[in-house]
Parts: structure tokens; sequence; C-alpha cells
């Protein structure tokens, strides 16, 4: 265990110094979200009550959704360890004493949570200090904020089992640039990161609330702002721990069973 | 103890010739090729040896390499080293052995090297006292005080690849598979390699297999000598042994390449 932490706080440290990097992408990620509530404003002015959320259910949702832009997404991964795949360094990380999924694992989640450490706190500050239609609001109790950050971790954890799926797919293929090109934008949409999972057809909510992607960033985002509450919280939040478990053995059954064919380039 | 029987070694390549047509051609039906490295290997190396692994390029040395640390799965044969089998019980064998593939790097890019190697001794659960032994004994014997706190980044190879060596020795194993570990060094970091490596062997009966193309490292270290080409073990032996090919060679590396004419693996074959 302590290995695996000490893996997660040497990558903790090493991308906190990426300051001005944060900076630019607070600005972005604020301006965006910002634009995104002026739309939904215009729309709700019109039809209040034709929308699945309130708007300032949206409102938080947007918010959140930007401020842990980084710690959420499915999208981000580290170009080093498909390299280090590709091109044999591996091998280092294969004779420790270490398993590699964990290794890999902690790794991945330290790169989000600094990022995310970085950029969250001046996006949130400046979303409450906003006026009310736009501005962000408190939880509506300090039970409903518990599950947030219970649901939150529960994200992160399902979402990092997710891109490990990814890395390690590459044991399988030359290159995983063709499933990254085909997953992004596919799990953008799925996990609700254009458009909240309630705006789609009834249907599809379904299917999604029931697959990987609903146990995604779908599940804190809609606890805080009020909008799934009581024991359908409950009920996805489980879930979102079945997910985390499935995803977690799917991964490393694919690293097992790919080392046994892994070629190690170079030497 | 390490033995290895009849161990093979095959690996499925593709190759296309060069050029834009061959690479949209190479989208439909793609050619695959099995490349033999290892053909039906077998040595053993007992404790406390220091074994010089010499061959041309390409000839096997570090698929051996790769799978006597653990992280390669051969076709076929039989590997154990201390009773385990490296590729089966890999996470609980590899605390014993110390790996340097002198080709790529374990430390992390951006940090300093201390980082590197605190990171490390969390990873192999090594004693205070053991780690704090070892990194004194090695900063002295490698000269690496001033390498300590500079991030690897801006190391020059030579620098980087003395803690490099230094990385893989810290948890004190008690294997060390030596992939050409001098690459880039000068004189004064090979000797005092040389030297380090003598050391540990003498004083801590570590076993040493060591791939170099430089024979002056194989002279100054082996007790004896594997020769492999094309995938085979084609001259186990002492260095004594070799110098008789050619009594009067000039330099080591001409007697090299009587050795490697002697065997008919002049040419490294792909
Ligand atoms: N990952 C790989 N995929 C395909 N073929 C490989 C791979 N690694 C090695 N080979 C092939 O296996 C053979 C042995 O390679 P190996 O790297 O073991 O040689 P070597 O003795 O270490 O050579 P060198 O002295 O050049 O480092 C070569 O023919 C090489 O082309
Ligand atoms: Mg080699």
């Amino acid at each position: 265990m302590k290995a695996y932490f000490s893996y997660f706080r040497m990558r903790l440290i090493h991308s906190l110094q990426y300051r001005t990097a944060a900076l630019a992408g607070v600005a972005t990620q604020f301006f965006w979200g910002f634009m995104e509530i002026q739309l939904y404003r215009a729309f709700y002015s019109e039809h209040a009550d034709a929308f699945p959320m309130t708007l300032s259910s949206l409102v938080s949702y947007i918010w959140l959704r930007q401020a842990f832009l980084m710690l959420f997404n499915t999208w981000t991964f580290e170009g080093e360890l498909f390299k280090s795949i590709l091109d044999g360094n591996v091998a280092y990380e294969l004779v420790r004493p270490a398993d590699l999924y964990f290794m890999w694992f902690a790794r991945t989640a330290a790169v989000r949570v600094s990022k995310t450490l970085l950029r969250f706190w001046p996006i949130l500050l400046v979303a409450f200090l906003l006026p009310a239609p736009i501005g962000m609001q408190l939880p509506p109790s300090t039970g409903t904020f518990a599950l947030f950050m219970l649901s939150g971790f529960l994200t992160l954890g399902v979402t990092v089992a997710f891109t490990m799926i990814v890395y390690f797919s590459c044991f399988y293929t030359v290159s995983a640039d063709g499933i990254r090109a085909i997953l992004t934008p596919v799990s953008e949409l799925l996990t609700g990161g254009l458009l909240p999972i309630p705006f789609m057809p009834a249907f599809f909510q379904k299917i999604i609330t029931l697959s990987p992607f609903g146990a995604m960033m779908n599940a804190p985002l809609r606890i805080y702002s009020g909008n799934i509450t009581g024991i359908e919280a409950g009920k996805i939040m489980l879930l979102q721990l079945f997910w985390l478990i499935a995803l977690t053995l799917v991964g490393m059954l694919l690293q097992r069973r790919g080392m046994k064919k892994l070629m190690v380039a170079g030497g | 103890m390490i033995k290895v029987k009849n161990l093979t070694k095959t690996y499925r390549v593709s190759r296309r010739d060069a050029g834009f047509w061959a690479s949209v051609k190479a989208l439909g039906k793609r050619e695959t090729k099995t490349v033999t490295a290892l053909d039906n290997i077998s040595f053993t190396v007992n404790p406390g040896e220091i074994v010089g692994y010499i061959g041309p390029n390409g000839a096997g040395k570090s698929s051996t390499v790769k799978i006597l640390s653990g992280i390669l799965t051969p076709d076929s044969g039989e590997v154990t080293v201390n009773g385990l089998i490296p590729w089966k019980h890999r996470k609980k064998y590899v605390s014993d052995i110390g790996v340097v593939f002198g080709q790529r790097t374990q430390l992390w890019w951006d940090v300093p090297v201390i980082d590197s190697f605190e990171l490390l001794k969390d990873i192999y659960k090594t004693d205070d006292a053991v780690y704090r032994r070892n990194l004194s004994l090695l900063t002295e014997r490698l000269d690496l005080q001033l390498l300590l706190r500079t991030p690897t980044r801006q190391l020059s190879l030579g620098q980087r690849m003395r803690c490099e060596i230094a990385a893989s020795l810290l948890h004190d194993p008690k294997i060390l598979f030596l992939d050409e570990p001098t690459i880039g060094l000068d004189a004064v970091s090979k000797i005092a390699i040389r030297a380090f490596i003598k050391e540990l062997n003498r004083e801590k009966g570590t076993t040493v297999i060591l791939t170099t193309h430089d024979m002056q490292d194989v002279e100054a270290l082996s007790d004896r000598i594997l020769l492999i080409g094309n995938g085979r073990i084609l001259m186990d032996g002492a260095f004594e042994d070799v110098k008789k090919i050619k009594p009067d060679y000039a330099s080591l590396d001409e007697l090299a390449f009587h050795l490697y004419r002697r065997y008919g693996i002049t040419g490294g074959e792909a």
C-alpha cells in the first residue's frame, strides 16, 4: 500500500509544478461555463417548466462540471504511459515488486487530483460570488454535501478504471489512437459532459444510467444540485461501486493477459 | 542459482516495404513473420559468479535478460532462479534482483534524482538502515554527491548512467542483470563502476550477468563467458579460452571479431 501511495505522491508533487497551464485552464473553463449558462437562461426564460432540471440545479451542475473537469473527464490520458508500452520502457515498471495495474492507477489518479487542486477553487469561488440565477448555490443540506463527496470519490475511481482499460488495450493493438478517437466524443456525450443525462430521450437515459458512463460525473453533479435524492442517490452510488469493481477487474484482466504476449520492445 | 533449460523465444513481427503505397497495402493484410530470438538455449549460473554474456547485435542477449528478469514470457523451456520462475512469480521474485537496461531510464525525468531513489525505497520496502548504508556507499563510489539534487533531465548521459546503476542497487539485490550498463561512460566512470561491481561480488557474493559490447568490461569482470549467436549458446568458457583463439590480438575488439568469425556469427541477422 505504501508503495502505491508514494507513487501517487510523487506524481502529485510533480504535476503541481504546472501552474501556468492551470491558470489558462481556469480562464477557459470559467468562460465556457459562463457562456453555457447564458445559453440555457435564454431557453429557460421561454418555457421554464419544459425542462427536466430546475435552472438552479442546472447552473450548479455546470459550475461543478467546469470546476472538476480535470477530475471527472474521460479524455485525459498520459501520453507517457502509451509511449512506455510501445517503446518498451514499461520494462522498468515490470521489474518492481508491485502491480503494474495499481501503480498506474495511483499515477493516473494523482495527475487528475493535482490538476484539479490547481483549478477547482478559483472557479468555484467566482461561481459562488455571482448573483442568483447564474451563481452557484450551496447544497440543500450537509447530508447532501457528504453524499456528493462520497459519490465524487467513486466517480474518480470509475473514471480512472475506465482510462486504465484504454491504456492496457495498447498491449493488444499497436496504437491506441483509433480507440481514443472513437471513445473521446462518445464517452463525453454519454457521461453527460455535453448535456446532462436528464435532457436526453427517456429510452437513452435508462441505458446510460445503467452503463458505466452514467456512473461517472452524472452521479455527484446531480446529487449536489438536488436532482437526485434519497433512495435514488443510494441506488446510483451502488451502481458506481459496482462499475468501479467491474471496470477494475476488466482492466486487471487485460493487463495480466496482455503481459503474456507483450513483446517489450528495444534493447 | 540460475537454471535455464531449452529456452525458446520467438517474436511475431510484421514488416513492409518503405513508402506510402506499402503502408496503404499493409492496412489490408499484414505480412507477419516469426523471428526466433532464442533457440533452445540452456545454461546454469552458480551463486557468486560474474558471467559475461556476449554476442553480436541481434544475437538474443537482451531477450534473455528480459526473460530472466520476469518481464517476458518464453514460448517454451524452463527457467528457475533460486527456485522461482521469473515470469510466473514475478512480483515476489523481482525483490531479489537488480536490473539495469543501459538504453532506458528508470529515474523520473523532472524531479531530483534523490526523489526517484526514495520512491524506489518505498516500492521495494527497503529497510531504512540498509537504504542509508547503500546510498552513502553508492554516493561515494560512483561520485554522486553533486548529482543527487539535480533533476534527471539536466544530467549528462554518463552522469545519468551512474545514477541509474545506483538506483538498481539500493535494495541490496542478490542477483544483478546488467544489459549494457557502461554505455556512454567515460574512462573514470567505467573504471569506478567495474571496481564497484567487483567489490559487490566479492563482499556480498552478488551474482552478476553482464551483457556488453565493451570487451574491456568483460575482461575486467567476468570469470566466465557465455557466447550467444543467432539465438544459440555457442561457447561457455573462461576469458583465457577466448584468448587462445587469437593469442596475438592487437586489441580486445579484434579478439571479439575473431571470436565471432570463428563461430560464423559476424553479421547480426534480423
Ligand atoms: N520486441 C521485439 N519484437 C520483435 N523482434 C524483436 C523484439 N526484440 C528483439 N527482437 C528480435 O530478436 C532478436 C534478438 O534481439 P535481442 O534484442 O535479444 O538482441 P541483443 O543480443 O540484445 O542485440 P544487441 O547487442 O544489438 O542489443 C533480434 O533478431 C531482434 O530483431
Ligand atoms: Mg541488447
